[in-house]
């Protein structure tokens, strides 16, 4: 029955998983998901899944490949410096054409930095992070109730496409409550049998899971036919929002949580009369380059905000080219720009 | 004592030589003759001492040697 | 021949567990020895239909080539924590981890010590021959004092770099495995030991009693520039004396 509850971004994301039908969930405790460990400590035993804390978050993504590789939805959440450790293992997953849901609470770096809000793990995550030519599925919520949303995505395009698939949120959204309505769960033994994965091989010849090919030919082979799968999912999945844009001048390109505080920019700035937009991309990596790049031709500027030193601008830069202006706007250390800040800031590029 | 005897797999010797060292009665030895992949391949030297004891396919690390014992009569 | 096969019968082939192909290991490897061993334990057991091997980094990376059994392989080190994700996913499945020195007592250490701290119904066996092979013969966590590596070329020294790690004993302290042995190959009579040693850690699984660990003496003729018999021996006179034969843990 679909329930309406008031949670907090943490714990949607950890409902919206377990109602998805994940089997395993195995984590390292760092600020700020401990809800979402929480959450799944206490929910996942009772419902005669598995929990497992970890030794650390390198043992994780390890368990993650394992679960994965038997067969079962799975998945492991941690905040930045813990998602740098798996960046091997999400190498593996993505080489080995595993299924799994990597949940990144992202919050200030780099190093240690601290525990407020950032989107500073914005290039880690679309640019690799780990080594080869690889690519991860990455999507990017703004709201609590669209975190469960795609969570719940997250799961169907990981199996769909066996690929990772990273939550890119931040310690705001983690943190923060709003009411939520949660679809019915998905029994994980009513999902389809993956006849790949390793479940013993009685009646069959092995299954073999690797991510390693020591005949250049055969490697080469393996990536080309992981690029075809990226440029699939390039053509099918992208998915990104347009607000008050037919008539903009100026368009906001943002995403996650400070997409969402630009929202109210925009709605400010239209009643002080100013032509403005917002493009927020909700899969970060496939980048919805074909759509901004379109809207670039109607706009004067496309102003990038980002809570870093402007990341996901780069790739806003590469899809605008010199079709418009493309400035940036951005706050660091774990800083919230208020609205009125980015305000002031558009200000300054309409004249 | 029952009789026994090998049979190699001669493609798949190493020549390591730990089947020679492994056999208690000496049955055993390199042959001078190269396999394919160029390696001296053990054979059986002395075939009558042969018990059928298996301690050379024991040790064999590529699984060359067959190891057969007489029956028994009843 | 000295008597006609007619009369006899076949007391010694190839495990029906073990696929046709040829290993890729030096002469003289002991790695070879310990696979058949585990191809006639999954015989034995019949579980090779229901068992999921793991292969490490290292000489034996191509271990999911050896058996008609699925297979993963994994990143270096952690093939305990693979091995855990596998059985809490599917804990009808026969688990099994296989690593060498590096991957299980260097990168691998903090997986290898919690999974056997959290009592992991799996069976791993640990393969200790005190160098790395794979990669050229360096220094191991488990390399003898004054042995001469690549990377210990004037001998291994104490002061510099530590001793031999016996990290059976480390996890025999914990209370939670089932099964914690130490064995070697180097002759007849410790190659069936370690063939008891192995059917039990895998019957310790099946039966549910949770984590076992074979840590097994092996050779590298290769990197320790010795002949394959020579190797045998040094196992038997010298390193059996840094690392003692036998069961440290017998819980079941």
């Amino acid at each position: 029955m679909a329930e309406r509850l008031l949670l907090r971004g943490n714990e949607v994301i950890a409902e919206a998983a377990i109602r998805a039908g994940c089997q395993c969930y195995f984590a390292y405790p760092i600020t700020p998901q401990a809800e979402l460990l929480e959450h799944m400590a206490r929910h996942m035993p009772r419902l005669g899944r598995t929990f497992v804390q970890a030794e650390s978050e390198v043992a994780a993504i390890n368990m993650v490949y394992g679960a994965a590789g038997a067969g079962v939805r799975t998945m492991t959440s941690s905040s930045s410096p813990g998602i740098s450790l798996k960046q091997e293992g999400i190498s593996y997953l993505a080489g080995a054409n595993l299924p799994a849901v990597i949940v990144n609470i992202v919050r200030g770096g780099p190093g240690l930095g601290n525990i407020a809000p950032s989107q500073c793990d914005y290039f880690q995550a679309t640019k690799g992070g780990g080594h080869g030519d690889y690519h991860i599925i990455v999507l990017g919520p703004s709201t609590v109730p669209e975190a469960g949303e795609l969570t719940m995505l997250a799961f169907d395009l990981a199996d769909q496409y066996r690929i990772p698939v990273m939550i890119l949120a931040d310690g705001l959204l983690g943190q923060m409550m709003e009411p939520v309505t949660l679809p019915d769960p998905i029994d994980p033994a009513s999902l389809p049998v993956k006849e790949w994965a390793t479940t013993g091989a009685k009646g069959r010849a092995p299954n073999i899971i690797l991510s390693f090919d020591l005949d250049p030919d055969g490697l080469k082979q393996m990536n080309l036919d992981l690029q075809a799968k990226y440029r699939s999912i390039g053509e099918n999945e992208i998915r990104y929002e347009e607000v008050a844009t037919d008539d903009a001048d100026i368009v906001i390109a943002a995403y996650g949580t400070i997409a969402r505080i630009c929202k109210s920019v925009v709605r400010q700035a239209r009643e002080e009369g100013i032509k403005i937009g917002l493009f927020r991309p909700i899969t970060l990596w496939p980048f919805p380059e074909a759509a901004l790049r379109a809207l670039s031709d109607k706009v004067d500027t496309i102003l990038t905000v980002e809570m870093s030193a402007g990341q996901m601008w780069e790739d806003v830069r590469l899809a605008v080219a010199e079709r418009a202006k493309t400035p940036f706007f951005g706050e660091m250390g774990g800083i919230v720009p208020t609205p009125r800040s980015i305000l002031n800031e558009v200000k300054k590029h309409v004249r | 004592m029952p009789k026994g005897t090998v049979v190699f797999d001669v493609e798949r010797c190493k020549g390591c030589g730990l089947c020679i060292a492994a056999c208690p009665r000496n049955v055993l030895a390199f042959s001078g003759t190269l396999n394919r992949s160029g390696y001296d391949v053990a054979h059986m030297a002395n075939p009558e001492d042969c018990i059928g004891c298996g301690f050379c396919a024991m040790t064999c690390p590529d699984i060359v040697i067959e190891v057969y014992r007489e029956k028994v009569p009843s | 021949m000295s008597a006609s096969l007619q009369n006899m019968t076949k007391v010694f082939e190839r495990p029906e567990s073990l696929t046709d192909a040829r290993f890729t290991y030096c002469p003289g490897c002991h790695h070879g020895i310990l696979t058949r061993i585990i191809g006639n334990v999954m015989d034995e057991l019949d579980i090779a239909e229901r068992t999921v091997g793991i292969a490490p980094v290292g000489c034996s990376v191509f271990a999911y080539l050896w058996y008609k059994a699925d297979s993963q392989q994994v990143a270096h080190g952690r093939a305990c924590a693979v091995a855990t994700g596998i059985k809490r996913a599917r804990p009808d499945l026969v688990v099994f981890s296989y690593q060498g020195d590096g991957d299980f007592a260097s990168i691998g250490t903090a997986e290898s010590i919690h999974a056997a701290n959290r009592g992991e119904n799996i069976t791993v066996i640990f393969v200790n021959n005190q160098i790395y092979g794979m990669t050229g013969g360096e220094m191991a966590p488990t390399t003898l004092i004054d042995q001469k590596t690549t990377t210990t070329p004037y001998g291994r020294s104490a002061e510099l770099f530590g001793y031999p790690i016996r990290f059976s004993e480390m996890i025999a302290q914990l209370e939670a495995p089932a099964y914690v042995t130490r064995q070697a190959l180097f002759d007849t009579k410790h190659i069936m030991d370690a063939t008891r040693a192995i059917k039990k850690a895998f019957q310790y699984q099946v039966d549910g009693k949770g984590f076992s660990l074979v840590e097994v003496l092996s050779t590298c003729p290769t990197n320790w520039r010795m002949s394959p018999v020579q190797a045998n021996k040094y196992v038997a006179e010298t390193v059996t004396g840094i690392f003692p034969l036998g069961d440290l843990v017998d819980r079941g």
